[in-house]
C-alpha cells in the first residue's frame, strides 16, 4: 500500500474518470452530479453514466445494493463516460468490492474506512479486510474515516439528528474530491442553499462538511495538486448538462411548437424510459398534453387517437412495451397517420435487464408487427443528440404521415453531457399535411406526388367527414376494399412512401478516412465508445486507414451508403446485440461481406476492446 | 359545443356505403337510432367522431355520415380517450361489443370508466362472439352452448352494468335492442351528459344466439318483464301499471299495488342522479324484472375539466412561454 506522501508521477491530465459508489442511500447520485455539473461549468467537457441497482432499497450494505455514479471529464473531447477509472471513491466495502475491477493498478482509491467494520465486510463477502490483508498494494489507497470527520465537523451544528450528519458524509467525499482536481465548492454550496431554502440549518451542515473534505485534502496534502484538466475546447455557445431522456423530451417540446401542432403523450411507466413521461408531465405551461394510461397499449392507442384529431402525438416505452405496442403501431401504418414511438432500449429478450444497456430492439422496431408494415426507423447517438433526433422523428412523422420509431438506449438516456442550446430559431421547419378545403372529389387518402404522404383532415374541419380503420382501404376512395390487386399496391405504396424518405435525410459522412482499409460501422448509443476507440487508433497508433460510419437513420438507408461501403476493403458493425443492424446491411448490400463484433452483457463496449477487435480485422 | 344553425335530420349521419350486417340484426336499429338521436343533440356534424373496436358492432363507424376509426380489438376507449383530450370540443361516441369491451378490451373498458372521460360508449351486448362465428363471451351464460363450449360454458359471466358501476360510472343506462324509440332518448342523454356515459344495448344476434333476450324483450311480455325507470318517478311496470319495487331489507322486492295494502306512495322513487351506486347496483343486477331505461346518471367533474383547470393554473403561474425560456433558464454556462 503506498503511503500519502508526494506523488513522483503526478502529471496534469488531460481528462480523468471518477466513479463514486456507496449504499443505495448514501447519495452517489447527487455527489456524481454535483461534481460533473461544477465541472461542466467551469469548461470541461463531461459525459456521465449513474449505475444503480434495479431494487429501489435494497438491503444495506449488500453486494447488489451498490449504487454508482461515473462521470468522465476532459480538456480535451470526451465522448463517453470512460472504462477505466483513474480514481475510485468507495463509501463502503461493498462498494469496493463490486467496483475495484475498474481500477487500473496504480491508481487512486479514497476509502471511508470507518465503513469497513466485520459487520459491513461480511454484507459484502469479505473473508478479510481488503484494507489489512495486502490485496490493495497495487493501488493508491486513501484511507480517510470520513463517517467521524464528518461528526467531528458536524458537532457544534444543531437541529441535526444521527441520521442526517451520517448521510452528509458524501460531502465531505465530494469535498476531497474537488479539492483533489482543483474545482471550486461554490457550486455545490449556492445548490445547498436553493434546495435547503426553508432548512437554514441543514444549508450549514452540507457546507460545512463540504469544506472540511476540502480542507482535509488539503491539509494532509492528499495528491499533489497537480491534476488539473484545463477547459476543454468547445464550440461558442451557451451551454447546459443535459440527460439524454430530458434532452428526448425537450426535443418533442421544440418540434411541437415550431410544427404549431399541440403535444400529445401516451405513456405507460417502465425502466429505463419513465424520465420522457416525468419530463413531459412538467410542461402543462407549453400545453403539453401527457397522459400516463392504464398499459403500453392504451398508452400507444390513445395517442393515435390523439393524432386522430391532429396533434403531434408520441408514446414512449423500452421493449416489452413496445412488443405491446406491436399491434397498434401497425393500425397507425395501416391508417398513415403521425406518430412518434420512442423506444429506450434494455437488455432484453422479456424482463431481462432493465435497468442495463442494449441495442437489441432493432429488428422489433423495424418488424415486430404483423402483415407488410413499414415504419421510418431512427436512433440518437448521444445524450445530447437525443434532442435533435425526438425533433427530426417529430419532423418525419408529420411530413410523412407515417409512424417514426426513435430508439435510444439506456446508456444515452441516463447520461448526462453538455448540450449546446439550441434556439427554436435553429431547428428546421416542420411541414405538415394538414387540409381543410373541401374540394370535389377529394379523399382522405389523396397523397403528395413526392413524398406519398397522405392528407390529414382532422375532425371538427366541415365537409372533409371520412372514416379510417385497420381495414385494407381502395387506394382511391379510401373505402374498406378487399380487392387483391388494390391490397398489393397499397402495399407497395406504404413501403414507397417510408423509402422515399431517404431524399429527406443526410447522405452518411464517415469520420477519419474516407476510404481505406477498414470502415467501423456503429449505430445509436455506441457513437462516443466507437468514436473514441477509432480517434485513438487512427490518431495515436498510426492506423491511417480506418474510417469510422455511424448511423443515425436505420429505414430507410441514408442514399450513399452502399457507395460508401465500397471505398471500403473492409467492414466491421459494431453493436450491444447480436448482429442486428449488420442483418439489415446483409439484406440490402448482398455483395459485401461484413464483420460483425457484438457485446451482449448489458454493457457499453469498452475502449481496449474495440481496439483490440480493429487490429485484429485491420490486418 | 356550439348549437348548430342547421337542423339536421338522420339522413345527415348516414353515408352511401352500403350496410352489411345479417339481416334482422338489432345493429340496425341502434344504427338508425344514433342517426336519429344526434340530429336532436346539436351538435356539429364535424364535431362527431365515432370510434370502434373489432367485431361486428365495430363496422359502425363505416356506416356513419361523420369522421371515425375502425380500430384494433378491445382498444377503442384508450383511442377515443386521446381523441377527446386532444380535441375536448368534438362529440365522441365508443362503439364495441361484448367481446371487445369486457374480454380483451376489458383493461381499457374499466380505466375509461373510473377517468370519467366524456364520452359516449354504446355497448352491443348479444352474449356471442358473432364476427368469429360463435364462440362464448364473457356475458354468456354458464351452460351456453356454443362453438367453442360444445358441452355447455363453464366461465360465469359479467353482468355488465355491475362491472361498470363497480368501475365508478357515473352514467349507466340499459335498453332492449328492439326498443328504437326508448334508445333514440337515452342516447340523446346519454350525449347530453358530462362525463363517460354507457349505454348496453340487448341485442339479439340472428345467427349464432338468437331470443337470448325474448324472455324480456319479446313484445307480448316486456311489459311484465321489464322495468323501465326515470329520474323522479315511482318504479313501476306491467301491463296495468300496477307492479312496483320496494325495500325489504336489504332486498328489493315486486309488489302489487293494491294488494296487501300497498299503495303507490310506497313504491321507490327512482334517483338516477344520487352519487351513491347502492341501489343502481341493486338495480342492474335485478332480473325479474330487468331494469331498463338510465339507472345511474351521475353529474360528475370530468378528467378533462380537472386537466383544464389544472393546466389553467399552472400557465397562470409559469415564467415559460416559449420552449427557449425553458431551455435557457438554470443552471447554463458561457463557452467563449
Amino acid at each position: 500500500m503506498i503511503t500519502l506522501e508526494k506523488n513522483p508521477n503526478a502529471e496534469t491530465l488531460d481528462a480523468v474518470v471518477i466513479r463514486f459508489v456507496g449504499d443505495s442511500g448514501d447519495g452517489m447520485q447527487l455527489t456524481g452530479t454535483q461534481f460533473s455539473d461544477t465541472s461542466a461549468m467551469f469548461g470541461n467537457d463531461v459525459a456521465t453514466f449513474p449505475n444503480y441497482p434495479s431494487e429501489i432499497r435494497a438491503p444495506q450494505g449488500s453486494l447488489y445494493g451498490v449504487s454508482g455514479f461515473q462521470v468522465h471529464i476532459g480538456s480535451v473531447e470526451v465522448s463517453t463516460p470512460g472504462d477505466n477509472l483513474d480514481l475510485l471513491v468507495a463509501m463502503n466495502p461493498a462498494g469496493l468490492k463490486t467496483n475495484l475491477y475498474a481500477v487500473k493498478p496504480g491508481n487512486t482509491i479514497i476509502i471511508d474506512s470507518d465503513s469497513f467494520t466485520k459487520k459491513n465486510l461480511e454484507k459484502a463477502q469479505y473473508d478479510s479486510n481488503p484494507l489489512e490483508d495486502g490485496s490493495l498494494e497495487n493501488y493508491r489507497v486513501v484511507q480517510v474515516p470520513m463517517t467521524s470527520l464528518t461528526k467531528e465537523a458536524l458537532k457544534d451544528v444543531e437541529g441535526l439528528d444521527n441520521k442526517s450528519i451520517t448521510r452528509s458524509k458524501n460531502m465531505f467525499a465530494l469535498g476531497m474530491v474537488y479539492w483533489l482536481y482543483d474545482r471550486n465548492p461554490e457550486h455545490t454550496i449556492e445548490f445547498f442553499q436553493k434546495k435547503f431554502k426553508t432548512k437554514p440549518h441543514l444549508i450549514e451542515a452540507n457546507t460545512k462538511v463540504l469544506n472540511a473534505g476540502f480542507f482535509y485534502a488539503e491539509t494532509i496534502e492528499l495528491i499533489p495538486n497537480s491534476y488539473s484538466i484545463s477547459p476543454a475546447k468547445m464550440k461558442e455557445g451557451t451551454y447546459r448538462i443535459i440527460m439524454g431522456n430530458t434532452a428526448t423530451a425537450w426535443g418533442f417540446l421544440a418540434a411541437a411548437e415550431k410544427s404549431g401542432r399541440e403535444l400529445f403523450l401516451g405513456s405507460y411507466p417502465i425502466t429505463p424510459a419513465t424520465d420522457i413521461l416525468h419530463e413531459l408531465v412538467k410542461h402543462k405551461h407549453f400545453g403539453v398534453k401527457a397522459f400516463q394510461a392504464e398499459d403500453e397499449i392504451a398508452g400507444i392507442s390513445s395517442a393515435i387517437g390523439a393524432s386522430f384529431a391532429g396533434d403531434l402525438a408520441i408514446t414512449t416505452t423500452s421493449g416489452p412495451g413496445l412488443a405491446l405496442k406491436g399491434e397498434a403501431l401497425g393500425l397507425a401504418v395501416m391508417i398513415e397517420l403521425p406518430l412518434v414511438v420512442v423506444n429506450v432500449q434494455r437488455g432484453g429478450p422479456s424482463t431481462g435487464l432493465p435497468t442495463k444497456t442494449e441495442q437489441s430492439d432493432l429488428m422489433q422496431a423495424m418488424y415486430g408487427r404483423n402483415g407488410e408494415s413499414p415504419v421510418i426507423v431512427i436512433a440518437a447517438s448521444t445524450p445530447a443528440n437525443c434532442f435533435n433526433f425526438a425533433y427530426e422523428a417529430s419532423r418525419l412523422a408529420l411530413e410523412h404521415m407515417t409512424p417514426v420509431v426513435l430508439l435510444t438506449d439506456g446508456y444515452i438516456a441516463n447520461g448526462s453531457a453538455p448540450w449546446k442550446i439550441k434556439s427554436l430559431e435553429e431547428m428546421p421547419e416542420i411541414r405538415n399535411n394538414l387540409v381543410n378545403e373541401v374540394k370535389e372529389n377529394w379523399h382522405p387518402y389523396d397523397r403528395n406526388e413526392d413524398t406519398l404522404a397522405r392528407n390529414w383532415a382532422i375532425p371538427g374541419t366541415p365537409g372533409l367527414e371520412h372514416r379510417v380503420g385497420g381495414l385494407e382501404k381502395d387506394r382511391i376512395t379510401g373505402d374498406v376494399s378487399h380487392v387483391p390487386e388494390n391490397h398489393e399496391i397499397m402495399t407497395y405504396t406504404r413501403a414507397e412512401k417510408v423509402k422515399r424518405v431517404e431524399n429527406y435525410i443526410p447522405e452518411i459522412q464517415p469520420e477519419f478516412a474516407q476510404e481505406g482499409d477498414l470502415l467501423v460501422i456503429g449505430w445509436g448509443g455506441t457513437y462516443g465508445s466507437l468514436h473514441s476507440a477509432v480517434k485513438q487508433i487512427v490518431e495515436e497508433e498510426g492506423y491511417k486507414n480506418i474510417g469510422f460510419a455511424h448511423f443515425n437513420y436505420i429505414n430507410p438507408l441514408p442514399k450513399n451508403t452502399g457507395e460508401l461501403l465500397s471505398r471500403f476493403k473492409k467492414i466491421l458493425v459494431c453493436e450491444l446485440n447480436n448482429g442486428q443492424f449488420v442483418n439489415v446491411l446483409r439484406m440490402n448490400f448482398e455483395e459485401q461481406k461484413f464483420h460483425q463484433f457484438n457485446k451482449i452483457q448489458g454493457l457499453p463496449f469498452a475502449n481496449s476492446e474495440l481496439i483490440e477487435k480493429f487490429k485484429q480485422i485491420a490486418k | 359545443m356550439e348549437t348548430t344553425v342547421k337542423k339536421y335530420t338522420y339522413k345527415d349521419f348516414a353515408n352511401d356505403q352500403e350496410v352489411r350486417w345479417c339481416p334482422g340484426c338489432d345493429d340496425y336499429v341502434i344504427l338508425r337510432s344514433v342517426q336519429k338521436a344526434l340530429p336532436e343533440t346539436g351538435v356539429k356534424k364535424e364535431d362527431v367522431v365515432f370510434i370502434s373496436g373489432i367485431g361486428c358492432s365495430s363496422r359502425f363507424p363505416y356506416y356513419m355520415g361523420t369522421y371515425g376509426m375502425h380500430g384494433i380489438h378491445g382498444r377503442a376507449p384508450a383511442i377515443a380517450s386521446g381523441v377527446k383530450l386532444a380535441n375536448p370540443d368534438l362529440s365522441v361516441w365508443v362503439i364495441t361489443g361484448d367481446g371487445d369491451s369486457m374480454a380483451i378490451g376489458g383493461n381499457h373498458f374499466i380505466h375509461v370508466l373510473r377517468r370519467n372521460i366524456d364520452l359516449n360508449i354504446i355497448l352491443f351486448n348479444n352474449e356471442i362472439y358473432g364476427l368469429t362465428k360463435g364462440q362464448f363471451s364473457p356475458t354468456s351464460l354458464v351452460g351456453q352452448k356454443t362453438k367453442s363450449s360444445p358441452y355447455g360454458n363453464t366461465q360465469p359471466p359479467f353482468q355488465p352494468g355491475e362491472l361498470a358501476i363497480g368501475a365508478k360510472a357515473r352514467f349507466f343506462a340499459r335498453i332492449g335492442g328492439n326498443a328504437p324509440k326508448e334508445m333514440t332518448d337515452i342516447f340523446i342523454e346519454a350525449q347530453k351528459f358530462k362525463g363517460t356515459s354507457l349505454v348496453e344495448v340487448l341485442q339479439n344476434c340472428v345467427i349464432f344466439n338468437d331470443g337470448c333476450y325474448v324472455k324480456y324483450t319479446d313484445k307480448k311480455v316486456r311489459e311484465d318483464k321489464q322495468l323501465f325507470v326515470e329520474h323522479g318517478k315511482p318504479m313501476i311496470f306491467g301491463k296495468n301499471k300496477d307492479q312496483g319495487l320496494i325495500l325489504n331489507g336489504l332486498k328489493l322486492e315486486t309488489v302489487t299495488i293494491g294488494e296487501n295494502g300497498v299503495t303507490e306512495e310506497d313504491i321507490l322513487i327512482h334517483d338516477a342522479k344520487t352519487e351513491d351506486p347502492t341501489m343502481h347496483q341493486m338495480l342492474v343486477r335485478l332480473e325479474d324484472p330487468l331494469v331498463t331505461g338510465i339507472i345511474r346518471s351521475f353529474q360528475d367533474v370530468t378528467l378533462e375539466e380537472r386537466e383544464d383547470a389544472l393546466t389553467a393554473q399552472i400557465k397562470a403561474k409559469s415564467e415559460f412561454r416559449k420552449t427557449d425560456d425553458l431551455f435557457f433558464s438554470g443552471e447554463t454556462y458561457q463557452v467563449n
